[in-house]
């Protein structure tokens, strides 16, 4: 029997969030937002993540596109749309309850260890509750370097270049292998799904693993108190010359 | 019974949703303008492999059923191209029917990839100005040669001839005398579009000025014997089985630009506020077009129980041509109340309802009118007698 031995593996990581064109409301009772029979997407960092990856694939520098999320049942969806896209192959680490940064980067780490993959990548945050910590809480775990916000990432056989997106301008960094990545928003424009490839998805691998089975403590640390509708925006002053803006702005201040 | 959608047909309509994305308003605006083929949108969506979304899986298609294809041509009619969008690519992706039915192995092979991998468009040379819907009476005639047939005659809406690089045409190839029916004698030739041979004259329309349709003249076409689909003077019976197909098609085309209106006029009418209240607070607002949501939405029941019938291969000729009614009209009175309720800005372009009015209206009188759907809905369904 031929085997084939996979040298470079990327794993991407990927999370469903209410989908980005949705308008998000708070539930009634005040304990978060409300997603019932809404439509939940690939986030859409995560989705330039897995981009990236499907093109280092067909640039050659890797072999295979591994899509990794924790999550509910639900998240089946979203791996779907991932292999689609063009990932080889796709976990869910199924768990019942909403994990934060850290039980996830806890969570992953944990299935990394039968992968081994080259590179991690993820999106610079999620865009549900924007927390931007799981790529760097998962490279502080495992002791590999870490380059976030990337708008340009080259992967060679033993290192990979990263621009990153920092406040001042744009860092470039050269981190040994295994490392984490995460995507800024102008790294790709993530391709549409071919139909082909939507029929293709139906036939890969999408393996199920329940979160308690992993021995992992995945309690929550943070309790939420209390959600709320940001408070509805005022009508602003129309003013006509630079002099009344000064005028207005004093009055502010002295408010 | 079972009226939801499956995650498969889900993730489908989500796929098209993301292939349309980038064509908006300006984009269709423009096309219209200028009277330019949507080539960047065709190529998006011949890239992306959904022009053979109902060829075989041996050429290349995806071997999916009318109901898959009429969610994706829903959703395209949906998304801001109206009927430009979905005739640029329909054409390909229903026209080739008869080649999947009654070609040769050999004739598949040669002219269904290029189709369906977009290297090459095709396009109809079916109805003539002097026959209209009585195809019997059509006059381009196809005679024998030694090697193959010469076409001599004129056809009529021949959409998309412009940009086409192939043409299906049907001819008669035995005289209408001596054939016992007027349908019979009548062939379907698959051919190169001869600029040479085949003179094309656009005709500017109402509406969908980006995808043109043509008067076209056939001078002394010469074609080989392997131009022929299936038997000679069966071409008529041919067509037949793409009929209730395309009647399918042509009703969720017109729900889809119906329910881009209505959403279009819904939002209007929430941000719209006159006399210190969003316009669609007043009931003579919201009510017409709450009624064109429900006839929408029965509408596309009724093209999706014949779809799934066709897809079961059973009998779906009532039910198509239900479809096509009800889709027809439920589409143009949804475009025509959401200009309605935009008011004065429902006639201006840059609210796009105008334009949706204009392409939506073709699905009323093509392929076929509504006489014709309740003739054979009296004839078919009721046992009424005949009336032509």
């Amino acid at each position: 029997m031929l085997e084939i031995v996979v040298q470079s593996r990327i794993v991407v990581l990927v999370k469903q969030v209410l989908d980005a064109n949705v308008r998000p409301r708070v539930r009634p009772d005040g304990s978060g937002v409300d997603l019932a029979h809404l439509k939940l997407s690939m986030n859409p960092f995560d989705e330039i993540a897995l981009e990236a990856a499907i093109r280092l694939k067909e640039q050659g520098a890797a072999q295979e596109v591994v899509a990794l999320t924790v999550g509910r049942g639900k998240a089946q969806d979203t791996l779907r749309a991932a292999l689609a896209m063009g990932a080889d192959r796709s976990i869910l680490v199924e768990s019942e309850f909403e994990l934060e940064p850290l039980a996830i980067a806890k969570t992953v780490r944990s299935v990394l260890a039968d992968i081994e993959p080259v590179l991690v990548i993820a999106g610079k945050q999620a865009i549900d509750d924007d927390c931007h910590q799981t790529g760097q809480m998962l490279a502080a775990l495992l002791g590999w370097g870490q380059a976030l916000c990337a708008s340009r990432i080259a992967l060679s056989p033993d290192q990979v270049e990263v621009d990153c997106e920092v406040d001042n301008g744009r860092e470039t960094l050269r981190l040994p292998l295994p490392a984490v990545v995460t995507t800024d928003l102008r790294l790709n424009t993530p391709r549409s799904i071919s139909l082909p490839n939507l029929m293709k998805a139906k036939s890969k691998p999408l393996d199920i693993v329940a979160s308690s089975t992993l021995g992992i403590d995945v309690r929550p640390r943070l309790k939420i108190v209390e959600v709320r509708e940001p408070p509805v925006r005022s009508a602003g002053v129309r003013v006509h010359s630079a002099a009344e803006i000064a005028q207005v702005l004093k009055d502010l201040e002295a408010a | 019974m079972d009226f939801g959608l499956s995650d498969d047909q889900l993730a489908l309509i989500e796929a098209v949703e993301r292939t349309c994305a980038p064509f908006d308003d300006e984009y269709w605006s423009r096309c219209e303008e200028e009277h330019h083929f949507p080539h960047e949108f065709y190529k998006a969506f011949a890239d992306g492999g959904w022009i053979g979304i109902a060829m075989p899986e041996e050429f290349g298609g995806a071997g999916l059923g009318i109901t898959e294809a009429a969610l994706l041509m829903l959703t395209v009619s949906r998304m801001g191209g109206a009927m430009a969008a979905a005739s640029s690519i329909h054409i390909n992706i229903f026209g080739p029917h008869p080649i999947v039915v009654h070609g040769t192995q050999e004739q598949k092979q040669r002219w269904l990839p290029p189709i369906i991998e977009g290297r090459e468009k095709t396009c109809f040379g079916i109805t003539e100005p002097d026959a209209g819907l009585d195809t019997g009476r059509i006059k381009t005639k196809a005679e024998r040669t030694d090697d193959g047939y010469v076409i001599n005659g004129q056809k009529i809406w021949t959409s998309t001839a412009q940009v086409a690089d192939n043409i299906l045409i049907l001819a008669r190839t035995t005289p209408r005398e001596e054939c016992e029916k007027s349908i019979d004698g009548l062939s379907l030739f698959y051919t190169k579009l001869d600029r040479e041979r085949i003179e094309i004259r656009r005709i500017e329309k109402m509406g969908r000025a980006a995808v043109d349709s043509n008067q076209i003249f056939i001078d002394n076409l010469h074609v080989g014997r392997d131009a022929l689909i299936g038997e000679e003077g069966q071409g008529f019976r041919a067509l037949l089985h793409g009929l209730n197909p395309e009647r399918i098609i042509n009703a969720v085309e017109s729900i889809g630009i119906g329910r881009d209106a209505l959403a279009r006029a819904t939002q209007y009418a929430k941000d719209r506020i006159v006399f210190d209240r969003p316009i669609g607070q007043n009931q003579s607002v919201a009510h017409p077009l709450a009624r064109s949501w429900v006839e929408l939405e029965a509408a596309y029941l009724m093209a999706m129980r014949a779809a799934t019938l066709y897809d079961r291969g059973e009998s779906c000729g009532l039910e198509a041509n239900a479809a096509k009614l009800l889709g027809s009209e439920a589409g143009y009175n949804a475009a025509h109340q959401s200009f309605l309720t935009l008011g004065g800005m429902g006639y201006a372009k840059e609210y796009q309802i105008e334009r949706l009015l204009r392409e939506v209206i073709i699905a009323r009188t093509a392929p076929v009118s509504t006489n014709m759907v309740l003739n054979f809905i009296s004839e078919r369904a009721l046992g009424l007698p005949r009336s032509y």
